[in-house]
């Protein structure tokens, strides 16, 4: 399986802000999109870092004044970003490795999508349920290949 | 107006495409506590159970055991199954909105991706799916034809699919016969002159798709060897380092399947089923007459991606592979509903969590949903498709809980069934699938057969003669 498939019910679009936005707009769209992480992009629409709702939380901790910082100021930069066809595998070891909590997935150059470790575990609960329904189903028919 | 859900007004809900999807989505829509709800769960075949019965392999009548359930959901007296009923001919959209406050899609991937290479397209290439339909009688495919006088096949790709159909062409006539493969294929596959059988994945034995009793299953066949070519299955440092990072035994008891087979000595069958890694087909070449004669492909080594996927790089190393009949299986995209936004990168409706979404505002379209591979794409086993189906319709619950529902002119069941009955006299109810499942049942018996299928829409109705 691959992360795809976790893009295909989330619609086409990721929430992304520009850097000279103020934090305070940044957390305004965290809000109404109820996430947990923006996607920071140049003019181009090229993604140039990402921020996250502990990026704005460590800056509260010690700043009254957070809210009129710069989204650009907060963000993280270097990225790890995905393809499409990564496997779920793949990417659940490395975001849970690296603690990578919002993952970007680009295409050809093109930001198109973001996948968080909670999309992430809730395909494997879903694939793991199914393969456990699908033997128990199985397992407890008492003709099997009657077809009723 | 009052809220639809009561006894004097039931929700009302029409499902598209009666696949296991269909009915995991049935299912939990009628055992919803508070809310009385009426499903229709309509199908463009006259019978029920999708890929259950039209996709899974003849020899695997295990999985098929699945439909028990299946049948159980449709006792329902809240239930009813509209076959040979085609959503976009038949019944309309603006029909279904009339009678309907809800309407869940879930028709599932109905075509092959293709390989995008030259000579895809001569003859002898065929999409897997075309030859699975064609020998699990699916109704629109009984006339296809499959060249089985060559000697060699390949087969593209390493899922699922495409080891069904290795399988089913390394089987000999005696394996087939005990099946409720359909009659047509038993013939033409006994028939079949076909020596050697090709399974060729792009990646290493690491990154197959397939699952451990699948790859296991090929070295019981009786009429066939399997053939591995010992340094294709010997690991890459980067898939061995993935392997134990991940302490994947899963993984690391496909590889020592593969490995084992790589060290057999053939037993002399009369087949011989190859399995190749690390090679994708980069053009099929034909004769003068268009025929598929043989195929080139290009060595592939691993390579990282940031997340640490695995993914093919082609080398500057050819080879050719003679072959006059050739299958591809390398992904199955869902195929746009008439009216139905359409998200073309995924190959899936445009949807959130199952909310079908307007193309224009991002926001959802009252009163259409989906679920299944049409909403998420095709992976998983069958089971995978009922939690996917739960999420749907927790938000067809939230929705009906906000007023957000169709208006329907004619929200009865009795306006629906006089509307089906008008526009497709031939429509199959359930009692009616059930009488022709019993007839293809007692014919199967007398065979010593699990079923004997009916292969086209005529038969079926003649058999419960109509």
């Amino acid at each position: 399986m691959d992360i795809a498939r976790i893009l295909a019910t989330k619609g086409d679009t990721a929430v992304t802000a520009r850097p000279d936005q103020s934090i305070r707009d940044g957390l305004a769209l965290l809000a109404r999109h109820n996430i947990g992480a923006l996607i920071v992009v140049d003019a181009a629409g090229a993604p140039i870092g990402i921020l996250s709702e502990r990026d704005i939380v460590r800056e509260a901790a010690r700043n009254e004044a957070v809210f009129t910082r710069r989204v650009g100021d907060l963000m993280t930069r270097d990225v790890i970003t995905g393809q499409p066809h990564d496997d779920l595998a793949a990417v659940a070891y490395t975001m849970t490795d690296k603690r990578i909590r919002h993952l970007p997935v680009m295409e050809k150059g093109k930001l198109v999508g973001i996948v968080s470790i909670g999309d992430i575990l809730k395909a494997q609960r879903d694939h793991y349920r199914g393969e456990a329904d699908t033997l128990q189903a199985m397992i407890l028919d008492p003709e099997p290949g009657s077809g009723r | 107006m009052p809220r639809p859900g009561t006894d004097a007004q039931p929700l009302r809900v029409a499902i598209v495409g009666a696949g296991p999807t269909g009915y995991y989505a049935a299912d939990a829509l009628l055992r919803k506590e508070g809310v009385v709800v009426e499903v229709d769960l309509y199908d463009r075949l006259p019978t029920p159970y999708g890929l259950v019965r039209l996709g899974v392999a003849p020899d695997h009548q295990k999985i098929k055991s699945v439909t028990a359930a299946f049948d159980k959901v449709a006792a329902s007296s809240r239930f009813r199954f509209f076959g040979n009923v085609e959503f976009g001919k038949d019944v309309t959209l603006a029909d279904l909105r009339a009678h309907y406050h809800q309407i869940l899609y879930s028709t599932g991937a109905q075509t092959d991706r293709r390989m995008g290479i030259p000579g895809e397209d001569l003859t002898g290439s065929h999409p897997a799916t075309e030859f699975v339909a064609w020998y699990n009688a699916h109704p629109d495919y009984r006339d296809s034809e499959f060249d089985l006088s060559v000697e060699r096949a390949a087969v593209v790709g390493v899922g699922n699919v495409a080891v069904d159909v290795a399988r089913i062409l390394s089987r000999t006539p005696e394996e087939l016969a005990r099946t409720d493969i359909a009659d047509h294929a038993l013939a033409a596959l006994s028939r079949s002159r076909i020596r050697e059988v090709y399974l060729l994945g792009r990646r290493g034995p690491a990154q197959a798709a397939f699952t451990n009793p699948e790859i296991k299953e090929l070295g019981e066949l009786e009429g066939a060897d399997v053939e591995v070519r010992p340094e294709e299955v010997e690991l890459d440092p980067l898939s061995r380092a993935a392997v134990e990072q991940r302490q994947d035994r899963a993984t690391r008891k496909k590889v020592e399947i593969l490995q084992g087979y790589a060290r057999a000595r053939p037993a002399g069958k009369p087949r011989k089923l190859v399995v190749r890694f690390l090679v994708s087909p980069v053009e099929l070449v034909g004769d003068a007459t268009g025929r598929v004669v043989k195929m080139r492909l290009v060595r592939n080594e691993l390579s990282a991606t940031q997340t640490g996927a695995l993914q093919p790089r082609a080398t500057d190393r050819f080879e050719e592979l003679p072959v006059g009949l050739v299958f591809r299986s390398v992904g199955y995209r869902g195929v746009p509903l008439p009216g139905v936004p359409f998200n073309e990168s995924w190959g899936v409706i445009l949807n959130v969590k199952g909310r079908v979404l307007d193309p224009d505002t991002k926001r959802p379209v009252v009163g259409e949903y989906t679920a299944g591979w049409i909403k998420r794409g095709p992976t998983g086993v069958i089971g995978t498709n009922k939690p996917d189906a739960a999420e749907t319709v927790e938000c067809m619950f939230e929705d009906l809980a906000q007023g957000a529902v169709l208006q329907p002119s004619h929200p009865t069941a009795a306006a629906a069934e006089a509307l089906v009955r008008q526009r497709k006299p031939t429509f199959f109810s359930y009692a009616d699938w059930l009488r022709l499942n019993e007839i293809e049942v007692s014919r199967g018996r007398a065979q010593g057969r699990p079923r004997v299928k009916f292969a086209s829409v005529e038969g079926m109705l003649a058999a419960l003669g109509r």
